[in-house]
């Protein structure tokens, strides 16, 4: 309607958004060239996509199924620590994968707690690796998401039908055939599917717990065909198979999910005079407590393990300690570079520039990784490029979430000031510094929370590119724990846990307080 | 002088249309029902809204394409008028430069303004900490310090209660009787055009007629203001 181009200038978003772009649709194009067209997939290719179809499948269906009665308790049910158990489920958002396999491996692994007992009684073992331990670590991962979303759905069912619902003394089967079971043909559906397109490009967990013919991700095929046999035309083929699974999974997700599953605003509760049952009570408290155990149990057992040995870990896990902390650091700096103009341009509504930050998404990193892979070993040494890489592509992948926090708040900042600022004369970097900045100070923190401790726990494209010698933190512990030195690893990983979190409490929560402060 | 040249406003399906002039120096309000365009005529003068046909000449000068900072105008809008992460003293200071890059004597003017609207003491709070007829003498001492010879009141004190609304437009008039600036402003209370406004723009049904004596207009209104006024 009005012109408020006169503040806010176009052309450093459509800049930034080039940059996104040419790397994203740069690689895959490098990578499309050298894959060998006639060459067609073998049947361990094959064998590749069906294991990752399959496992995706398994872990949506299962996070989704598991979210279920565990979203209704959390719905129907008012207690001490609900809201630190939902913050909680918000959590594996930031937790580094490898930590998170280490805890499983803690309870459910050969020497775990699952099977020590098991062995005790007198009955056989579960084996963690293959098949199960990659679903069992997507379910971990994906659960609280799904719990996330499916309670957004049940917080969405206004109060007013509950009371009504009361009010003609519905049983709590009809309840579920009247409000619950339309809520969950709308909700569950799009959980399923993003779940699955997550799981698609799954690399860190198949990494640790898959491999051999059996249980290889597609990610993980590129990255052997990559590192063990050198073949680039491989996993150059590999990376457009996951290139069209990963973009047809994601153009599905977006279809099936409504636009928030960000998910805020959990704290309404609604009276639910159906759920007073004992019985019910009951169901609910099981779930709850199961629910707990699965998602506590793990991260407590590698605090036990890590803690006694933290004062000796050795000097290489305090190196790669450094080394993950620059890595993270330049990777928020370069998101906040790519996604401030970014956001700026796309506020001010011509254009869809978010859809850029979206590629992100689509692309996986491995595949990024490969195509970067493929240009500079022609005028460098890759390997010597491993961590400036990693920051790259760490600052991409974290450019969806972070513009899907910041777009929203520049946009208010933007219709809220413009015209103020235009009659101020205010423009430019000015506006920039003085307006824009301490405005968008608490989003900007979020996501530089959120993008810090996702680059800190990236067990990914290091991993193409990183030689003996050197390491992020991430991989030094994924190293230790194939050389069996457990405790060392356990030592790491509480290292990499606090690291995480740390950077992210610390980046959101400075944003917060200057804007407290600056807002009496 | 300010004249509006066969000046014509479109926004998808509404049109405005205003040929008129006002006088240097003189206080008019615009007045007219809601959604008749009184806060589109103002933007257009602004140059937040760009005119599909028509000029805005001010003092000979065809300023239809000057951007909005560019203009010899200053300009208070129904809300946002501070900066809430800015102090007081910043945000009077932004009419001095916009990047805040005072120099003494322009601190200075910043003081003064404070201490003319009232404000001394007030130059490090937010604007969170002040009232609203606070927060009013804040915008209106940056319209002082940025002195410009034209001013625009889109309603900027429709929020505050009558007896503080009527106290904010005297100061309006004592300040402009001081920098003897054009003052356009928008109101929906005739009363309030009596009081501080010699001449009165009615604008009713996609027209900004040209301004008449506020007193005789209100006193015998024609048939097209007498629907409004009931």
């Amino acid at each position: 309607m009005a012109d408020n181009s006169v503040t806010v200038k176009r052309w450093p978003g459509a800049l930034a958004a080039t940059i996104v772009a040419s790397i994203v649709l740069g690689t895959l194009m490098v990578v499309v060239l050298k894959s060998e067209a006639g060459r067609g997939l073998g049947p361990a290719d094959w064998a590749a996509i069906w294991f990752t179809l399959w496992q995706a499948l398994l872990s949506a269906m299962l996070s989704v199924v598991l979210a279920i009665p565990v979203a209704r308790a959390l719905a129907r049910r008012r207690f001490l620590g609900r809201r630190l158990l939902i913050i909680l489920l918000g959590a594996p958002f930031i937790l580094p994968v490898i930590v998170a396999v280490f805890g499983l491996l803690a309870v459910f692994g050969h020497a775990g707690l699952v099977n020590t007992s098991l062995r005790w009684l007198g009955l056989p073992e579960v084996q963690i690796y293959g098949l199960h331990g990659v679903v069992l670590a997507h379910v971990f991962f994906n659960l609280p998401l799904a719990t996330r979303l499916i309670l957004q759905g049940w917080q969405d069912i206004p109060a007013e039908r509950f009371r009504l619902a009361a009010q003609l003394s519905l049983r709590p089967r009809d309840i579920y055939r009247v409000l619950e079971r339309p809520m969950l043909a709308r909700v569950a559906p799009g959980a399923a599917s993003v779940i699955f397109a997550i799981c698609l490009s799954s690399f860190a967990v198949a990494l640790t717990l898959g491999g051999g013919p059996k249980a290889t991700t597609v990610e993980l095929a590129i990255y052997q065909a990559f590192r063990f046999d050198f073949d680039l035309g491989r996993a150059a083929l590999l990376s457009c198979v996951q290139i069209v699974l990963v973009g047809t999974a994601a153009v599905l997700a977006l279809r099936l999910s409504g636009h928030d599953s960000f998910g805020t605003g959990m704290d309404r509760l609604v009276q639910r005079w159906d759920a007073r049952g004992l019985g019910l009570q009951l169901v609910d408290v099981v779930w709850l407590s199961v629910a707990t155990l699965f998602l506590v149990l793990p991260i407590t057992l590698v605090f036990v393990e890590g803690i006694p040995g933290f004062a000796h870990l050795p000097s290489s896990v305090w190196c790669a300690a450094g080394v993950s902390l620059i890595v993270s650091l330049g990777s928020t700096v370069l998101m906040v570079c790519l996604a401030i103009p970014i956001a700026v341009t796309s506020s001010i509504g011509r254009g869809n520039l978010e859809a850029v930050g979206l590629l992100g998404m689509a692309a996986s990193p491995l595949v990024i990784g490969t195509g970067l892979f493929i240009i500079i070993y022609r005028i460098a040494d890759p390997f010597l490029l491993a961590f400036p890489v990693t920051a790259v592509v760490n600052a991409i992948m974290a450019l969806p979430f972070a513009l899907r926090v910041l777009v929203p708040a520049v946009r208010d900042v933007v219709q809220g000031y413009w015209q103020l600022s235009a009659s101020l004369n205010i423009s430019g970097l000015t506006w920039m510094w003085l307006v824009l900045l301490p405005r968008l100070r608490s989003s900007l923190g979020f996501a530089c929370g959120l993008t810090a401790a996702m680059s800190m726990g990236d067990l990914g494209v290091v991993v193409l590119f990183a030689d003996s010698q050197n390491a992020t933190l991430p991989l030094q512990m994924f190293r230790l724990m194939g050389a069996y030195q457990m405790q060392a690893a356990a030592s790491a990983a509480v290292l990499l846990l606090m690291m995480s979190f740390g950077l992210f409490f610390l980046m959101d929560s400075g944003g917060r307080e200057r804007a407290q402060t600056r807002r009496p | 002088m300010l004249r509006l040249e066969d000046l014509r406003i479109q926004q998808s399906q509404f049109v405005l249309s205003a040929t008129l002039s006002v006088s240097q120096g003189t206080r008019v309000a615009v007045i007219g029902p809601s959604g008749a365009g009184k806060s589109t005529l103002l933007a257009a003068i602004a140059g937040f809204i760009t005119p599909a046909e028509g000029s805005v000449i001010w003092q000979d000068q065809d300023i239809t394409h000057v951007a909005p900072g560019s203009r010899p105008v200053a300009m208070l809008f129904q809300d946002n008028n501070l900066f809430p992460h800015l102090s007081t003293a910043q945000n009077i200071g932004l009419g001095l430069r916009p990047d805040l890059r005072l120099s003494t004597a322009e601190e200075n003017r910043v003081m003064q303004a404070m201490e003319r609207v009232g404000l001394d003491g007030f130059g490090n709070r937010k604007p969170a900490s002040l009232s609203g007829g606070q927060q009013s003498r804040v915008a209106l001492a940056r319209v002082l310090v940025q002195n410009r010879p034209l001013v625009l009141l889109d309603e900027p004190f429709s929020a505050l209660g009558p007896a503080l609304k009527t106290g904010m437009l005297k100061l309006v008039s004592e300040l402009l009787y001081e920098t003897g600036a054009t003052l356009l402003m928008v109101s929906h209370d005739p009363e309030d055009a009596r009081r501080i406004a010699h001449e009165t723009i009615i604008v009713v049904d996609g027209v900004a007629h040209a301004p008449q004596e506020t007193d005789s207009l209100l006193d015998a209104p024609p048939a097209l203001l007498r629907d409004y006024l009931g």
